[in-house]
């Protein structure tokens, strides 16, 4: 796609938001506003899916599902052309690469999950296997989903790495390990280390913690119940289907009755085929659910890195507190702390003025060092709240109104089920009230 | 045998059997019948393992007392066969009833060697047969089981109600539950009412004991009659001939039911498990969304902005919650019981058939007989045309009232199903019932609950076509509150349509 106005973080150097070096966005970028997001100039579609074997890592064969996905610049009006349709396929370990990798670049940006890997909360007849039909469509749309929201993402969407995973077949995967993200991602032990040590994290964020794991808790069990609820309404709904069998088998033999039995034995399979796409709609729903129950891990990780720059920054502020005190006892020449140096110093006799002189140079250059460091870490850390805060506001708006919209949905999808079931009932009593 | 003294009483007006045979009851006797026991002519079609020589104290009774004082069964000599069939094919008049009866109050009794449970049996009245207006009894469930051996001696060919079980073990039911207890007063209720408007069982003498007689006269009574012996070799009998082949001669309408009934009892079988299943489905979705509705409120306990909507989704689970228990009730009130009722019927039905090739059976085995033994001749062929009356009587008895029994089991049919029908509904339109303003427009309601200004809702509702896969869809602010005005009024006119027609074809028993 030639166009320049596709290639935004070519036409703004400035805004590039491509891996900047430490992993924090400059202060002060400009966002992208709405109008400028790649999700308004570009139609993203993840159209098919396909079965692709090939051969792993290990050099074993394995069977696994690509995805098309198609791009096309959204041309303005008066142009009145169709650009052409770029596409290319992509498996579902590319796009966990991609998230991955956005993820460590912009810790501070809530950034939107992928669909499942494996089939959770399922009922009786979705099968949990990856290949099944019905679960690689969902991910399909799943796909697109995230694909939608990051290119709509002020910041995400100008990222050149998302945009070669857009349009770019071959080497992406190298450009990606090229960034060397991997080196950037904190270690879960670090950050669980973090959690649990820091001692003045920013409240709101300790909030968010919980509300996130309220969220995901909540959530996880409505997904269960709902889906034991679907199980059973099928249950309801195909027994009645047995009715249709039986009825137009005993209207054989009945003669006055025969067609009213026959024509509601009709409606009773009617009735019985209907909840087939009534559960596959609330599949739809359910997956909505799914996806803001994977973004309470999302915010998560915005917390964690929050606590562990605290924690850093916490850490760094004690190491030069400790730092300064050594250069005072080392300058006084007492020791106020029982400390090993102190017991040494008993032991084996005091060190010499240069030694001493040495030492307290060192440390003061460290602890300037460490000044220095504290500044620009609580910069940092500033920055970083501000950013992340920013970004949840806009999550928070965004999952107000997609969750309304939802449970919207799922209302109206019930009410068109309760249509559906008094039409086939009315049906049904004007047969038997024939009979 | 129940050869018990009748007194033609005063005339009566014609119960519950209607006009239609009356006209043409013949009530000359036929010739050539010694002794001619004639008793009234419907229960004497009836009667056809009556011993013969015990008849002489009955009379013949005109036309309408007739009908009106059938007391009980006994000669086997009908008046003329084809009068009979007339005098079954009478529809069944509920507004002409005079015998009410009802089953209530169980209580349980317990003696040193048993405990069982009675119901009070209510009976109210005005026919003149019976001493008094209203007679309140105490019986127990083996006293129903006596009155329906005695009906079944005394009518093997007419298809006696069926009685609930002695013991259900399908659904491991504990003998005195509650539930087990009430299902069985319901059914006996039903077994009683059934009698009373069968147009030749509701004038049986041991049905009219049974409804009057206090408890020490029952058991007396019950002890009269005739013995175990004499009853069982009539059974002996019975079987034997039937085993020579009765099924030979059958005519073509009995093999024809015959066929009918295998089927029949095939199906209603399978409805029977089906309507048990649908019911055990709905337990158990009435069990997952009890849990279901719950969880929306907690989590609106961690939300601001979308609280409001998660407790409208809650209250609206909890409404379908209520609406699925009723769902229940009616089934298990009206449907199970139906269904159950009708396979006990099947069974009936199959003995009935049974029953009268048994009689066929022995006509045919002395018919064989005769074609053997020359020198009997005279006394055989009386024999014979006394089977062959009975057969005949046996013949149009059954036939007459399996047209009762088909027609009353279609009516049965149609008012459950359309019950089950009317249910459904019911339950479809109570998971809207928030009533609502008069607004029509779907825009005005939307305003009217959300407050959403006119050209908000406008923007939305112009958004509504988005392809569903399409994650950003909008949808107008519909919710389950909005749809009332809408679909109440269209489930309204459509359920009083069908009321209309409904209430014109029903006919109740």
């Amino acid at each position: 796609m030639e166009s320049a106005e596709a290639e935004p973080s070519d036409s703004r150097p400035e805004e590039d938001g491509a891996a900047p070096r430490s992993g924090l966005p400059p202060p002060e970028q400009p966002v992208a506003t709405m109008e400028d997001c790649l999700a308004k100039k570009m139609e993203i579609t993840v159209s098919e899916a396909e079965k692709r074997t090939g051969r792993n890592a290990m050099n074993m064969q394995e069977t696994y599902t690509a995805y098309l996905i198609e791009t096309r610049a959204v041309e303005s009006q008066s142009e009145g052309q169709c650009a052409p349709v770029d596409s290319l396929w992509r498996r579902y370990s590319e796009f966990e690469l991609l998230r991955n990798y956005l993820s460590v670049t912009y810790p501070h940006i809530v950034v939107p999950p992928l669909p499942e890997k494996r089939a959770d909360f399922v009922w009786h007849k979705l099968s949990a296997d990856n290949m099944d039909p019905d679960f690689v469509e969902r991910r399909r749309i799943g796909l697109e989903n995230f694909l939608l929201r990051v290119a709509s993402h002020p910041v995400l969407c100008q990222d050149k790495i998302f945009y070669s995973f857009l349009t770019q077949e071959g080497g992406w995967k190298e450009m990606v390990n090229e960034t060397g993200f991997q080196l950037k991602a904190d270690s879960r032990l670090k950050a669980l280390n973090a959690t649990f040590r820091v001692k003045n994290p920013d409240k709101r964020f300790t909030e968010l913690k919980h509300y996130s794991d309220e969220l995901q808790s909540v959530i996880s069990h409505l997904l269960r119940v709902r889906a034991r609820v679907a199980d059973r309404l099928y249950g309801v709904y195909k027994v009645h289907g047995n009715y249709g069998r039986v009825f137009s088998e005993w209207s054989a033999i009945e003669k006055e009755m025969g067609d009213g039995l026959q024509s509601a034995g009709h409606h009773m399979d009617v009735y019985a085929a209907s909840i087939d796409d009534i559960l596959e709609e609330e599949e739809h729903y359910a997956d909505q659910l799914k996806e803001y129950l994977f973004y309470a891990e999302a915010l998560r990780a915005v917390c964690r890195k929050h606590e562990l720059m605290q924690y850093d920054l916490e850490m760094a502020a004690q190491d030069l507190t400790s730092k300064k005190q050594q250069c005072e006892e080392l300058a006084t020449g007492t020791v106020r702390t029982f400390s090993l140096k102190g017991m040494t110093s008993k032991l084996f006799g005091q060190e010499t003025p240069e030694q001493r002189e040495a030492k307290i140079k060192v440390l003061e250059e460290q602890i300037q060092e460490g000044e220095e460091q504290l500044k620009s870490k609580n910069l940092e850390g500033r920055d970083f709240v501000k950013s992340a805060w920013a970004d949840i506001e806009r999550f928070k708006e965004q999952k107000n109104h997609d969750l309304k919209e939802a449970l919207i949905s799922y209302a109206v999808m019930q009410i068109s089920m309760c249509k559906k079931g008094i039409q086939v009932w009315t049906n049904a009593k004007e047969c038997f009230s024939k009979m | 045998m129940e050869a018990e003294g009748r007194v033609p009483g005063p005339p009566l007006p014609p119960p519950s059997l209607g006009s239609g045979g009356e006209a043409e009851a013949d009530p000359d006797p036929p010739a050539g019948s010694p002794g001619a026991a004639r008793g009234p002519l419907l229960a004497a079609a009836a009667e056809v393992l009556a011993l013969d020589d015990e008849e002489d104290d009955l009379e013949v009774f005109s036309k309408d007392t007739s009908l009106a004082e059938v007391n009980s069964f006994s000669p086997s000599m009908p008046i003329s066969p084809s009068s009979m069939i007339n005098q079954y094919k009478f529809e069944d008049e509920p507004e002409l009833r005079d015998l009410f009866i009802t089953v209530d109050d169980p209580e349980s009794h317990i003696t040193a060697i048993e405990t069982f449970i009675t119901y009070r049996v209510v009976t109210k009245t005005s026919r003149g047969e019976f001493d008094s207006s209203e007679y309140e009894v105490r019986r127990r469930y083996q006293d129903f089981l006596w009155l329906k051996s005695k009906l079944e001696a005394a009518h093997p060919t007419l298809i006696i109600p069926p009685l609930p079980e002695k013991f259900i073990m399908k659904g491991m039911v504990e003998r005195f539950s509650e539930e087990f207890i009430e299902t069985r007063r319901k059914a006996l209720h039903k077994f009683l009412n059934r009698i009373a408007d069968h147009p030749t069982l509701t004038f049986n003498e041991d049905f009219k004991i049974f409804l009057t007689a206090q408890a020490w006269e029952l058991s007396s009574h019950k002890k009269q009659g005739p013995s175990l012996l004499s009853r069982m070799g009539q059974t002996v009998r019975a079987v034997a001939s039937s085993v020579r082949g009765g099924v030979k001669n059958r005519p073509e309408t009995f093999t024809e039911m015959n066929d009918y009934m295998e089927t029949f009892s095939q199906k209603i079988n399978v409805l029977d498990k089906i309507a048990h299943r649908i019911y055990k489905e709905e337990r158990e979705y009435f069990n997952e969304m009890k849990e279901y509705g719950p969880i929306h409120t907690l989590w609106s306990a961690s939300e601001e902005d979308i609280a409001d909507s998660l407790k409208g989704v809650a209250s609206c689970i909890d409404k379908c919650c209520k609406a699925t228990e009723k769902r229940m009730a009616g089934l298990s009130e009206n449907l199970l019981p139906i269904l159950h009722e009708y396979v006990l019927y099947s069974e009936i039905l199959m003995g009935v058939l049974k029953r009268r090739d048994q009689i066929q059976g022995e006509l045919d085995s002395k018919v064989d007989a005769l074609a053997n033994k020359k020198p009997e001749k005279d006394l055989f062929s009386e024999e014979i045309g006394k089977l062959e009356d009975k057969v005949e009587c046996a013949n149009n008895a059954l036939k007459a009232d399996w047209d009762r029994w088909k027609q009353n089991m279609q009516c049965d049919m149609r008012s459950t199903f359309t019950n089950v029908a009317e249910n459904n509904l019911r339950y479809y339109e109570e998971t809207h019932t928030r009533p609502f303003s008069n607004s029509t427009s779907e825009n005005a309601i939307i305003n009217d609950i959300f407050k959403v200004s006119t050209m908000e809702s406008r923007e939305l509702e112009q958004k509504h076509t988005w392809h569903v896969t399409h994650c950003f869809y909008y949808h107008p602010y519909y919710t389950f509150y909005f749809c009332i005005s809408f679909l109440v009024r269209y489930a309204i006119v459509v359920y009083e349509n069908l009321f209309a027609v409904f209430s014109k074809n029903n006919v109740v028993e």
